[in-house]
């Protein structure tokens, strides 16, 4: 037998659910949403370039210069646009877009190449970018790097040159292919987790004041910690399978490895998600209308994201808004996802991300069912 | 019912002015209005003018060196005199792994032992460095900037001791419009574009079903006032209000995050104009569409503000996406308008885009607003 007090909030999670489920609209918000989030953030969000429009202005004749032209031709990563014959052409292939990049080899590009061998004579290459987005900018400098520093390795070897005293041996660690896909799929289950928990847990009160069905729960038995349980429960388990959708699909769909505990993450995404029903419920206590409740879910989601270190890191942020950032669940969840998908980490390594979104959750439904009673009677 | 054509009561003008006012009364008796109307604003320029950087500097890297020499130190100084490190020394190179593995360094950069007698053999020294790969793209940052260091010190070697050689082609590069490459330079003039969806779009749709949801939009045809004049009424005072956004935005990207204006103050307000219109034409569409807050609320969201932030290139670069999402894009109107607002900021009155985007912003307003009118009369009549 279960005790009265299970049975009821049992049913008004059911209820809970059939009101969620039943009406379409709401079914639709999140099924539709987090779907299209995840294709499009999944495939749009990179920081990769790929067909880098460029064009050369030679000024050289030489030989040696076309080779290097043909390196840049042959690159995957750059797309051939224009050949300028002079210097005036380069700013109006720059100002309109046409091209990021120009590289303009001088006049005596070759001459100083062939009169420096075994003499310290450098032959200037000269690349003129457009910064109006300064990350594209540095990605398409590196790239233009590599390839000149592969050029000059290769002009050394070719003539039996001793090759530079020094030189770098890169390596990348859990990445090795350095694919920001990789850090952003699986930060995009945080992310959409956040967002249905929260929604679903600010609106479900609010839509009950709203209605005024709140005010007929409160003469049923249910006590109000009863209440908040049942309120609390349906955003818990949804964002519970909405995860493990997301977390197949990231595994399965965009083949992010997945090295690290599976215990460790679902105990992360559990806290996360007390967090979650815990800010949400705060909302849902202060919102009188839905939409007050949709703009207070706003309000806190998007903060949320921006400060999580999901798109641009943390460590890039002012020291202000870096100490800010440790109230945000979010954040913590961010390094669980990135350590246990990428990093292959467990319980162990993972302890510092636990207790910070244990307190936030506990601290948010404390917060919650005070202000409830405070404001129900 | 409504009044006949022939017989107005009233002119024209009177009526629209009144529904304007309406308008206003109501923006601001709502404090969730003008919570979306001027503290989300200001609340989102902040957040992301101050929260949002791509800038790493003073990556924290551990440096290893086994035998400490003159030539290790030499190396070493050339690490220290970039702001683009933080130097932190690691005794072993296990204690630097458990740092790197930790996360509080980047970067590992490692020096070994015979490293000032491979200097002077004909293959060279390696200098070892292991990134931390998990963020790529603060990886190939830090790549980039360790690449750099590099080069500058084997220059310098190079010009102080006759023997050595230097590398045959020395890249130069010559960086236009940004060119300390400042993140926020990009970054703000793109958040006038997201500011302004949000006033155009997300505010208008909640407003608009708001008096579908309550019925007060039929209250408002019983009245002498026509259906394109309640639109019409809608459509200046939110024009206002977003215009008061844009100036907001742009007084602060100017003046606060000292962002170069570099182009035509009154271009950037007719583009503005122009993008603020499609943008009140998206929100009613959606409104008339939905007319239900809490679907409308979603749409608008999913619909105008994920795609301004995602697929305008506001961060992202759109040539690098995937040819089925590029095509996605096209239909972005944010996409148009943030291209003109980077432009006009750090290059100038570059006409060859901001008319081309300009004209697919009047195409889009048309489109949705016209969309809109003809949707309300045909369900209304």
């Amino acid at each position: 037998m279960l005790s009265p007090a299970l049975t009821r909030i049992i049913a008004l999670i059911v209820k809970e659910f059939l009101a969620l489920l039943k009406d379409p609209k709401s079914r639709s918000v999140l099924i539709g949403p987090p779907f299209i989030q995840l294709i499009v953030f999944g495939y749009a969000a990179t920081f990769e370039l790929k067909d880098i429009p460029y064009a050369v202005y030679n000024e050289d004749r030489g030989a040696i210069s076309r080779t290097l032209e043909a390196e840049f031709a042959g690159a995957p990563t750059f797309r051939h646009v224009a050949t300028l014959s002079s210097e005036a052409e380069m700013a109006p292939l720059i100002d309109s877009r046409k091209v990021l990049l120009v590289i303009h080899i001088g006049q005596r590009f070759s001459d100083r190449l062939l009169s420096g061998e075994n003499t310290q004579v450098q032959a200037p290459l000269q690349v003129i970018i457009d910064g109006r987005n300064s990350n594209t900018a540095m990605v398409a400098m590196n790239y233009v790097r590599s390839i000149v520093d592969q050029f000059n390795r290769q002009w050394m070897q070719e003539r039996g040159q001793p090759g530079m005293p020094a030189h770098l041996e890169s390596r990348a660690w859990f990445n090795p292919n350095l694919e920001s896909r990789w850090f952003f799929v699986p930060g995009i289950i945080g992310m959409l987790a956040l967002i249905t928990t929260i929604l679903v847990t600010a609106m479900t009160v609010a839509r009950e004041r709203e209605q005024g069905t709140f005010d007929q729960l409160l003469v049923t038995p249910l006590r109000p910690a009863e209440i908040l349980l049942g309120k609390t429960l349906p955003g818990f388990l949804i964002g519970m399978v909405q995860g493990t959708v997301i977390l197949l699909i990231v595994t399965l769909w965009f083949k992010v490895p997945l090295l690290g505990s599976l215990p460790a993450l679902y105990c992360g995404l559990a806290l996360f998600l007390l967090s979650g029903v815990g800010v949400g419920l705060l909302i849902s206590s202060l919102a009188v209308t839905q939409q007050q409740g949709l703009l207070g879910a706003f309000m806190f989601v998007v903060p949320a994201i921006t400060l999580s270190g999901f798109a641009t890191p943390i460590a890039n942020m002012p020291p202000i808004v870096q100490a800010i950032t440790r109230i945000d669940p979010l954040r913590y969840f961010m390094v669980i996802l990135r350590k246990v998908f990428l990093e292959g980490a467990g319980f162990d390594v993972l302890a510092h991300q636990l207790w910070p979104m244990a307190l936030i959750g506990t601290t948010a439904l404390a917060l919650a069912s005070w202000l409830f009673r405070h404001r129900m009677y | 019912m409504r009044h006949s054509d022939n017989t107005p009561r009233g002119n024209s003008t009177m009526r629209l002015k009144a529904l304007v006012r309406k308008e206003f009364l109501q923006i601001v008796r709502d404090p969730s209005s003008i919570a979306i109307a001027f503290l989300m604003p200001l609340f989102l320029l902040l957040l992301f003018g101050y929260g949002v950087s791509l800038d790493a500097d003073h990556v924290p890297i551990a440096f290893v060196t086994e035998q400490p020499s003159a030539d290790t130190r030499d190396f070493e100084a050339s690490l220290l005199g970039s702001h683009y490190f933080a130097v932190i020394h690691a005794h072993s190179m296990t204690e630097a792994e458990q740092a790197l593995r930790e996360g509080t360094v980047n970067a590992v950069v490692r020096l070994r032992a015979n490293f000032g007698e491979r200097l002077r053999r004909p293959d060279g020294a390696p200098i070892q460095v292991i990134v931390n790969g998990v963020d790529a793209n603060t990886a190939r940052l830090t790549l980039g900037y360790l690449e750099g260091a590099w080069g500058n010190w084997l220059t310098r070697r190079a010009d102080s001791n006759a023997k050595e050689l230097n590398t045959p082609v020395r890249m130069e590069q010559r960086i236009w419009f940004n060119s300390e490459l400042k993140s926020r330079n990009f970054l703000v003039p793109g958040l006038v574009a997201i500011i302004m969806t949000l006033i155009g779009a997300l505010l208008t749709a909640l407003v608009m079903a708001r008096e579908w949801e309550r019925g007060t939009l039929e209250a408002l045809l019983v009245t002498p006032a026509t259906m394109s004049e309640i639109l019409l009424g809608k459509i200046v005072a939110y024009f206002i209000l977003g215009t008061g956004g844009m100036l907001m935005t742009v007084g602060l990207a100017v003046w606060l995050f000292g962002v170069p204006m570099r182009g035509s103050f009154w271009l950037l307000w007719a583009c503005a104009s122009l993008f603020l219109l499609a943008a009140l034409g998206m929100g009613l569409t959606i409104s008339t569409l939905a007319r239900n807050q809490f679907v409308a609320g979603q749409i608008a969201i999913v619909g105008t503000f994920l795609p301004a932030f995602l697929l305008s290139g506001f961060i992202f670069d759109i040539e690098s996406m995937p040819a089925a999402v590029q095509a996605i894009t096209h239909v972005v109107v944010a996409r148009y308008f943030v291209s003109i607002v980077q432009t006009l900021f750090l290059a100038g009155d570059v006409w060859t885009v901001v008319l081309p985007n300009a004209l697919a912003l009047v195409l889009m307003a048309t489109l949705f607003l016209g969309v809109t009118w003809r949707k309300s009369r045909k369900r209304l009549e």
